[in-house]
């Protein structure tokens, strides 16, 4: 029906028009080129509707969510709810911002353009390292072209991976590996962190890389000062992935000599939306600049001498490089890297140092109310930033428990047994600043009771 | 200079951000965390107030063209407009804030969109099932790389070429390459398509699969497709797709039906979300049958009258993304697809054709076209022979820019020298499609009259054309505070 | 452009100084740099490497491109042009002088045999 599709603006005499324009009688003169058998038959999908019917539909299967304003989650894992400024949304959902395209033309991508210069630059403060670039499809697989340009570059054939990495992080870059000759080595931990020991003893100077998550996917902090200087010794390359909502106050890579820092910008400004979009970034040194994977924005002046940007070290890209690119990506995350940079905006040097000591005294706390109740227990002791995983004795599985946090209206910690099938009975939790004194303390008295009924 | 950079801006002490006091016992952050693990020196982040953020990022964002304010013909992009709906919808509470590691049972609207998107996707390209795991396109390549290492691998064989027409787009050999795989580039024949001969002749049984892109990067249907299905299947190969050039088959020929045994598409051309300035997109691979074994893990699946994702594929190539998916892009597409229906879906075809054969008939008197009389979805156009006169296809790109409209793709595809690739898609206006032509026109008499306006342009943007010579020499890539 | 009468010349438009009996200083010509224009980046072989005739082991950046430059001949690579790092623009400025990329010291004099002389490239170019 001519006029139903709101955004397809033609009419049947349009439609005459530049059919006639063209030469042809019909639309099917259009598609002689397509073998007859194939020309297909009507879609088998039900019929459209209006946009209020679909807004409908759409609220109705959102309201089978249980969301995070409707509960309180205590689940972070990798997917972090943060507080989010109101004008990351208000500012973000200008047209100019979602509706373009890659800057290709900077002469009209000057707002898409410096918006990269300015979050490669805050990345480059935040980790403490050299360049950065505008980001990539997200944390696990910035993490993968990490290690494969570690394996290109020094030519060695062992990568060493920390089993405290992110178990799906891990996965990535095995699928990432797959087309080359590599021994992907996973170290064993050590009471929740890297074992300095077994590093120690897989290392050598056939390696071509130590990849390592801080704080790690239990929510501890790593030795990396330690486990870099061992990898340098090597001489293979410290990739170090981080959470950059940690770096107001956590020691950045850069300061204990990671050649490489990956990880998520989701927590800082981006929804968590069931896992995706997130956004990836990668910082690193001068030496390693130019075999960088993905966009990179760069200052230079126009033919008028005024400071302007554009995409550059574009050589190393498909599109021009094609079957000896660094890296076949094509696109960054720039929507969400332009909300980081503007979450990093309003959060600023000091808001960055606030949120994350928030982030530390609210999970501190919740951390010694859990531990002081019978049958819960600190799992591994290590200092945490705002994760951290308790161990549940003769309370009950934590399937059980999560069920019952859930009536009372909050989602429980992640059951670590899900990853790690040997560590069972205990429960990876996540405490933000959004979580105010009210929120901890029922979730403590829920597991209480809980625990006291089991 | 337009616009300082928001460190330029700062100024000691002044804030943006709002927290809330601490309500729980506060003390120095080194009596929690020994001071090894705490950042010597802080990080030189902006000092800014809200004013400020709010004025500098409006301020940007006017200096950009996008689709909401301008008509965007870039070939092999399809750059539709992105409906304003799917943001709404797309933003509910209960899609934004969930947890990918919530129960199921909690998630229950969310695994609906994509258990019906994935049913919908098969049945619109005739595939037997999708992953939508890969974030972008490239990344759908990858997988459906990997998945054909993997398919011959099972059958105890290792091959080693994926041949690729020299048409193809970068990414399809830089996929290859990164799965291991050597390529092999077939030439493409005086009509611009895909020439069967000389297929035929480097097909062997070390080829794992061939990449097409179907329409090609020209704009032209592979009208020997079924031939090329044959050959490629005869050696036991599996024919890739790119399914980038969607957009022109909606509702009117289905990949599956070609004899696709793989095919990605991708979400932020075909299916409407937004470009967001470079990303983020969703790639989502569809498989025939007998390859669902290697799909990425986990998928959605009903069981029990729920939605769950089931995991341990038994022969998965493995996961390429944390958690599942682009889901909020995922869902952007899904309400564009409920939209529309099979019949909008058809409509979408259809316009995309008549529009991108209008725009054609009304340049081909004016400039060069060196393949197809008629086209699909977007054509192809070369600027060659104004290089006597010393324009170059930049030129003319740089001198749309003044006239509003943002350039075509550019020397793209390789086998067309001084290429300029255009796809207006259906959502344009005819009058929008009238006001480039002439524009195009237009620009084609300056270059003969007034061949200075061209390459001195653009004139009327907010910068003028850039040194990119010294971005790339002198990499400038992040500021820096000056001690 | 200018084709220097003292240099050999390769059909991928590199040149070929001869350096006493055992080294060649090696760059790329006139034409080639004009076609490739403005060079924003070199990336050159590391020091000591062992090349085989044929191998590519240098790739020479423009905005829009990236070239391979293949050794002419086996051998050893004992120099490499460090100017080059910071001053990239010296290959468009004096190929044949100050923007040589590298020198190899040869394994088979046989292979200088197989070079053209400036004519030979003369006319390969002027073909073209």
């Amino acid at each position: 029906m001519p006029g139903k599709v709101n955004y397809i603006p033609t009419t049947e005499a349009d439609i005459k028009l530049m059919l006639r324009e063209i030469g042809v009688k019909s639309i099917e003169d259009l598609l002689q080129d397509i073998p007859k058998e194939l020309l297909c038959k009507p879609i088998n999908i039900p019929d459209g509707m209006s946009e209020m019917e679909l807004r409908r539909s759409f609220k109705a299967l959102s309201d089978k969510n249980a969301n995070f304003n409707k509960y309180t989650s205590f689940l972070g894992a990798g997917a972090y709810e943060h507080f989010i400024p109101s004008v990351v949304d208000h500012l973000s959902d200008r047209g100019e911002f979602y509706t373009c395209y890659t800057p290709y033309q900077p002469e009209v991508s000057q707002g898409t353009l410096q918006a990269m210069y300015e979050f490669q630059s805050m990345m480059c403060e935040l980790l403490a390292m050299d360049v950065a670039n505008a980001s990539m499809y997200d944390g696990a697989s910035a993490l993968a072209e990490a290690a494969v340009l570690a394996l290109k570059y020094k030519k060695k054939e062992k990568i060493i991976v920390s089993k405290t990495v992110h178990p799906e992080y891990r996965e990535v870059l095995s699928t990432y590996l797959q087309g080359s000759d590599v021994k992907l080595i996973e170290l064993e931990m050590e009471n929740g962190i890297t074992s300095v020991s077994d590093l120690e003893s897989r290392i050598d100077k056939n390696t071509s890389c130590v990849l390592v998550q801080t704080p790690n996917f239990f929510g501890c902090l790593e030795d990396n000062e330690g486990l870099a200087e061992l990898t340098h010794k090597n001489e293979a390359l410290f990739i170090a992935c981080v959470n950059p909502m940690s770096l107001g106050i956590i020691k950045p890579p850069g300061e204990y000599n990671a050649d490489i820092a990956v990880g998520d910008v989701q927590a800082l400004g981006n929804y968590v939306n069931y896992g995706g979009p997130h956004a990836g970034f990668f910082a690193t040194s001068k030496e390693l600049m130019r075999k960088m994977p993905g966009r990179i924005a760069g200052a230079t002046t126009d033919s008028k001498g005024r400071r302007a940007f554009a995409l550059t070290l574009q050589a190393r890209e498909q599109h021009i490089r094609r079957g000896k690119a660094t890296s076949n990506i094509c696109t960054n995350q720039q929507f969400l890297a332009l909300r980081t940079c503007i979450y990093l905006s309003t959060l600023g040097k000091a808001g960055m140092i606030e949120v994350g000591k928030l982030n530390v005294y609210k999970s501190h706390y919740a951390m010694t109310k859990l531990c002081e109740l019978d049958g819960i227990e600190s799992l591994f002791g290590n200092p945490f930033f705002n994760e951290f995983a308790i161990k549940v004795s003769g309370g009950g599985v934590v399937r059980d428990i999560n069920r019952h946090l859930f009536e009372a209206g909050i989602i429980g910690g992640l059951d670590i047994s899900r990853f790690y099938p040997d560590i069972q009975n205990a429960m990876l939790l996540c405490v933000t600043e959004t979580k105010t004194k009210e929120n901890i303390d029922k979730l403590v008295q829920t597991v209480s009771k809980i625990i006291e009924k089991g | 200079m337009l616009e300082k950079l928001i460190f330029e801006k700062s100024s000691p002490g002044r804030t943006a951000y709002s927290l809330p006091e601490c309500d729980v016992p506060v003390g120095p952050i080194e009596g929690l965390l020994p001071k090894h693990y705490l950042r010597d020196k802080t990080a030189e982040l902006p000092e800014v107030t809200e004013l400020d953020v709010v004025r500098h990022f409006t301020r940007l964002s006017q200096w950009n063209y996008c689709v909401d304010t301008n008509f965007y013909p870039l070939g092999s992009c399809t750059m539709k407009y992105s409906p304003k709906v799917n943001e709404v919808v797309s933003r509910y509470d209960g899609f934004v804030n969930l947890h990918p590691y919530q129960n199921e049972e909690q998630c229950q609207g969310t695994l609906h969109i994509l258990y019906e998107i994935e049913k919908a996707l098969t049945e619109i390209c005739g595939m037997d099932a999708f992953t939508l795991q890969p974030a972008a396109g490239a990344q759908g390549e990858l997988v459906g790389m990997l998945i054909s290492r993997a398919y011959h691998i099972k059958k105890g064989r290792k091959r080693n070429k994926i041949i690729i027409p020299d048409s193809a787009h970068g990414t399809n050999p830089a996929s290859a390459t990164m799965c291991g795989f050597d390529v092999l580039e077939v030439k493409s024949n005086r009509q611009g398509l895909v020439d069967i001969e000389a297929l035929s002749a480097i097909m062997s049984d070390d080829v794992a699969a061939l990449m097409l892109t179907n329409p090609n990067t020209l704009g032209l249907f592979e009208k020997d497709i079924l031939k090329i299905a044959e050959i490629v299947h005869d050696v036991d190969a599996l024919l890739y797709l790119d399914g980038a050039n969607m957009n022109a088959l909606l509702g009117i020929a289905r990949p599956g039906d070609m004899g696709a045994d793989i095919l990605h598409l991708n979400l932020h051309k075909t299916f409407s979300t937004p470009h967001g300035g470079g990303g983020p997109g969703a790639g989502p691979v569809g498989v025939i049958e007998k390859l669902i074994p290697f799909l990425p893990s986990p998928r959605v699946v009903m069981k029990d009258g729920l939605y769950k994702w089931q995991y341990g594929l038994s022969e998965s190539t493995g996961r390429v993304k944390g958690f599942y998916g682009n889901t909020g892009i995922i869902i952007r597409a899904y309400a564009f697809l409920l939209f529309l229906g099979g019949d909008g879906l058809r409509k979408v075809g259809e316009n995309s054709l008549i529009k991108a054969n209008y725009l054609m008939t009304k340049l081909a008197d004016h400039i060069e076209i060196p393949y197809g009389e008629k086209c699909m979805h977007e054509f192809v156009v070369s600027t060659k022979k104004l290089e006597a006169s010393g324009i170059t296809t930049l030129d003319i790109a740089k001198r749309l820019l003044d006239y509003g409209f943002h350039a075509p793709t550019i020397y793209f595809p390789l086998i067309v020298a001084d290429a300029l690739m255009i796809e207006p898609t259906e959502t344009e206006t005819r009058e929008t499609l009238d006001e480039f032509a002439a524009a195009m026109i237009k620009i084609l008499e300056e270059a003969e009259k007034t061949p200075e306006l061209l390459k001195n342009a653009p004139h009327t943007t907010p910068v003028s054309r850039l040194d990119e010579v010294q971005a790339a020499r002198k990499p400038n890539l992040r500021w820096q505070k000056k001690v | 452009m200018n084709f220097p009468e003292d240099l050999f010349y390769t059909k991928t438009h590199e040149w070929v100084k001869k350096e006493g009996e055992d080294k060649v200083r090696i760059g790329i010509t006139s034409h080639a740099q004009s076609q490739l224009g403005d060079v924003v980046y070199v990336e050159l072989p590391a020091l000591d490497r062992t090349v085989k005739a044929g191998e590519a082991c240098t790739v020479i950046e423009s905005v829009k491109a990236a070239y391979d430059i293949y050794a002419p001949v086996s051998g050893k690579v004992t120099e490499v042009n460090n100017d080059l790092e910071n001053n990239p623009q010296l290959v468009n400025e004096d190929p044949y002088g100050k923007g040589w990329l590298f020198v190899i010291e040869i394994e088979d004099p046989q292979q200088l045999k197989n070079f053209l002389s400036n004519k030979e490239y003369e006319g390969l170019c002027q073909a073209k």
